[in-house]
């Protein structure tokens, strides 16, 4: 198999939300060139669960967000939620899938219309997807959603985005979001902008809003801290590939994917003691082009590990321990040696 | 003997606003050695950037500045804006957050840092330009000739940032204001730059003071820290004091806030509530109260001074410090009182 596998897909009937083979590709400069910004990637996401999925700037997770909600549609691949496969539905059915799922952003300012007030930012998706209810009925409806988000109607609701803080548009947002009582909740980089105070404040806001409206997540950031702290389950991703699959916590006491450890080594640490990176080589040097993947594993060119066979052969997501999962020829730590020892492939699916 | 390298003293900078005077900057005092560095930290509004910039002398037009700002016994708070350029760039740069403040769009890197080179160093031209080419290079950017005879928007975020790098240490600067200069890049590129910057530091025995609103930054990278909040430094001590004996209830705040990845997922993050004051309308007493766990009635008549710790060099500004029985006792009391009107409310509640 050419791509990173799907060994580490559930075989879950009850799966909100089951991605397979997924590929977005758009055209670059150049005649036939393309950016390979999702390349074969699969996942799923279970009803109530929250699926962080961590890595750099420009490595494709925003993408994958966006084309799991078919904005714009993947290139190939199947996208299934609730059992229904979205890449096969078009026009009204598609449509009316729509208001249960929605997406938060990073930067909460720009994401809201900055001329409209914030009652009506909020109340907008109503009267776009419920348009029947009554003037009551939605005001009842915003009244209760700010509530939530921890903002008070009377006062927010005539202003404008501007006149809030950072941290308060992403409440908004949030509010606009779960208006329409969503299943998936696909959060993009949402706390990225914002200070560690206040990132904390919407890292508890949006476990509360879990909570409340049984929602599940996609929960996208480049801080593998913060996607800990409030994922069940993590994949890593490099350049339009999943590096590593695992619980939250299996993935911080064995990272085995070499990518998975340097992203471990670059969080910084709150303590004084603690020299930063050491203990496991933080990454030098920029991601490389997505327009021209390096070949066989594509973290090669700034992997510490990297071989003849990586250069040659992709690595492929295989077992390594409880529901964990990695795609590397020469994994790191104890799952790591744990695999070699038993031959390289021995334990895949 | 040779004076300190900075010493700020009771330095305030107000601007003028619509509906009053907004005190950036409330009387702050500040020194730092030679080959130093400082973390300066709080979050987002609480007067970082405005005395950074006051520093610098680098403020608008319309605020106004009082107070004094000695540089090797200098008061750069007195000096005329055209001798203020030739200390800019050449005795204190900047390197902002974002990249783009200070690179101009239009011209080639290369060539940004040789004007620097030229008009402060009198270099000749292919002088300069050999120098900015061995500056690149010494920045970690790879390709350092053909990356001089780029544009900035043809660099990805850290690479850009580097240059900027690169350009405020041309001239050999004794002291570098690093304003957040990784906030805005993911935590991989954030750690190269700090690795840089503090390489730097350290290659050139240069003063740094860097700037930042996460306490994990500068943990094992500065020195010493001062934590802002509300336009005062409200605690300052040596960087492994300020962790081992933290005093302040605010600094105690921003490092519980932090998500630490050897806790289990879904801990709870203890945020801290709320948000900074008002800077025009900041009612008396103590700045931090409003959000402070430690919080009694004094603390909303009275502003606690910052005054001197029994550890050298440690002072902070608080009434009921972390750690002390003083402090032990005010969390005691406010832990009892809110499980109290906790009760309160369930009680009400159950009874609807
Ligand atoms: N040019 C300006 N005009 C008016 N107010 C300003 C100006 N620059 C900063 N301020 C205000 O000064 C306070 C401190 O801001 P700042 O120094 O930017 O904080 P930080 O860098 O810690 O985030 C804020 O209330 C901010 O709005
Ligand atoms: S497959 Fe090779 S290059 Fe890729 S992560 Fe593993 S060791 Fe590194
Ligand atoms: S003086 Fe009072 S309100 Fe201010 S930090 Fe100390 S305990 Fe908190
Ligand atoms: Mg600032």
């Amino acid at each position: 198999m050419a791509g990173s596998g799907t060994a580490h897909l559930r075989d879950r009937a009850d799966a909100l939300l089951r991605v397979e083979h997924l590929v977005v590709e758009f055209p670059a400069a150049g005649r036939g060139r393309k950016v390979h910004a999702v390349s074969d990637v699969s996942l799923d996401v279970l009803p109530g669960e929250t699926l962080g999925l961590v890595g750099e700037s420009g490595c494709g997770k925003s993408t994958l967000g966006r084309a799991v909600m078919q904005l714009p549609r993947p290139t190939s691949g199947s996208v299934r939620f609730g059992g229904q496969e979205l890449t096969a539905l078009k026009g009204e059915p598609l449509r009316r899938l729509r208001p249960q799922m929605q997406m938060i952003f990073q930067d909460p300012i720009s994401s809201l219309n900055p001329r409209r007030r914030v009652g009506d930012i909020v109340a907008e998706p109503l009267a776009v997807w419920r348009s029947g209810q009554s003037h009551g009925d939605v005001q009842a409806a915003v009244r209760a959603v700010l509530a939530d988000v921890g903002l008070d109607y009377d006062t927010a609701a005539d202003r404008l985005p501007h006149q809030f803080s950072g941290g308060q548009c992403q409440r908004i947002s949030i509010a606009r979001a779960l208006v329409l009582e969503p299943k998936l909740l696909v959060c993009d980089e949402p706390v990225s902008a914002l200070d560690v105070s206040v990132q904390a404040q919407i890292l508890n806001l949006l476990e509360d809003m879990k909570a409340r409206y049984g929602l599940t997540m996609l929960f996208i950031a480049h801080d593998l801290a913060v996607v800990k702290s409030i994922s069940d389950r993590v994949a890593v991703m490099y350049l339009g590939k999943l590096c590593e699959v695992a619980p939250s916590d299996g993935l911080y006491d064995a990272p085995t994917h070499p990518y998975t450890a340097a992203l471990l080594a670059s969080i910084p640490v709150p303590n004084p003691e603690v020299r930063p990176g050491v203990g496991g080589g933080t990454l030098s040097n920029d991601l490389p082009s997505p327009i021209d993947p390096p070949s066989g594993c594509r973290f090669r060119t700034r992997c510490p590990r990297a071989g003849q066979r990586c250069a040659e052969e992709e690595p492929v997501l295989r077992h390594c321990g409880d529901d964990h999962w990695v795609a590397c020829h020469f994994p790191v730590g104890k799952l790591g040696q744990a695999l070699s020892h038993t031959g390289p492939d021995a334990m895949a699916d | 003997m040779k004076p300190v390298l900075l010493d700020v003293a009771g330095l305030s900078t107000t601007f003028p606003t619509g509906r009053g005077p907004l005190i950036a900057l409330d009387d702050v005092s500040l020194s730092l050695d030679r080959g130093r560095t400082l973390g300066l930290v709080g979050e987002s509004g609480s007067g970082k950037t405005v005395l950074a910039r006051s520093i610098m002398g680098l403020l608008p037009a319309h605020a106004h500045r009082q107070g004094h700002v000695w540089f090797e016994g200098q008061d750069l708070a007195a000096l005329s804006p055209r001798d203020l350029r030739d200390i800019w760039g050449r005795e204190i740069a900047m390197v902002f957050q974002d990249p783009m403040t200070s690179l101009n769009p239009v011209m080639k890197v290369g060539r940004q840092i040789t004007e620097s080179l030229r008009h402060h160093l009198r270099m000749g031209k292919d002088e300069a330009r050999t120098a900015a080419v061995d500056l690149l290079d010494s920045v970690g950017i790879p390709e350092p000739k053909r990356r001089a005879d780029e544009y900035p928007h043809q660099l990805s975020g850290g690479m850009r940032q580097r240059v900027t790098i690169a350009i405020a240490l041309a001239c050999w600067p004794k002291l570098l204001l690093a304003d957040e200069p990784t906030t805005a890049l993911d935590v991989t590129v954030q750690s190269q730059i700090l690795d840089l910057l503090q390489a730097k530091q350290a290659e050139r025995s240069m003063a740094m003071i860097l700037v930042t609103h996460d306490l994990g930054v500068v943990a094992g990278r500065t020195n010493e820290i001062a934590v802002m909040y509300a336009g005062r430094i409200v605690e300052r001590a040596d960087t492994a004091t300020l962790f081992a004996e933290t005093r302040m209830p605010y600094t105690e705040s921003l490092l519980a806030s932090i998500p630490r990845v050897e806790r289990p997922s879904h801990t709870r993050l203890q945020a801290i509530a709320g948000r900074p004051p008002d800077l025009v309308t900041r009612p008396g007493g103590c700045r931090f109260a409003p959000r402070c766990p430690y919080a009694q009635p004094r603390c909303a008549e009275e502003e606690p001074p910052l005054l001197p710790a029994p550890t050298p060099g440690h002072t902070f500004a608080c009434w009921y410090p972390v750690g002390t029985p003083a402090g032990d006792e005010a969390l005691a009391r406010n832990t009892a009182s809110n499980e109290a009107s906790n009760k309160a409310a369930d009680r009400a509640a159950d009874g609807r």
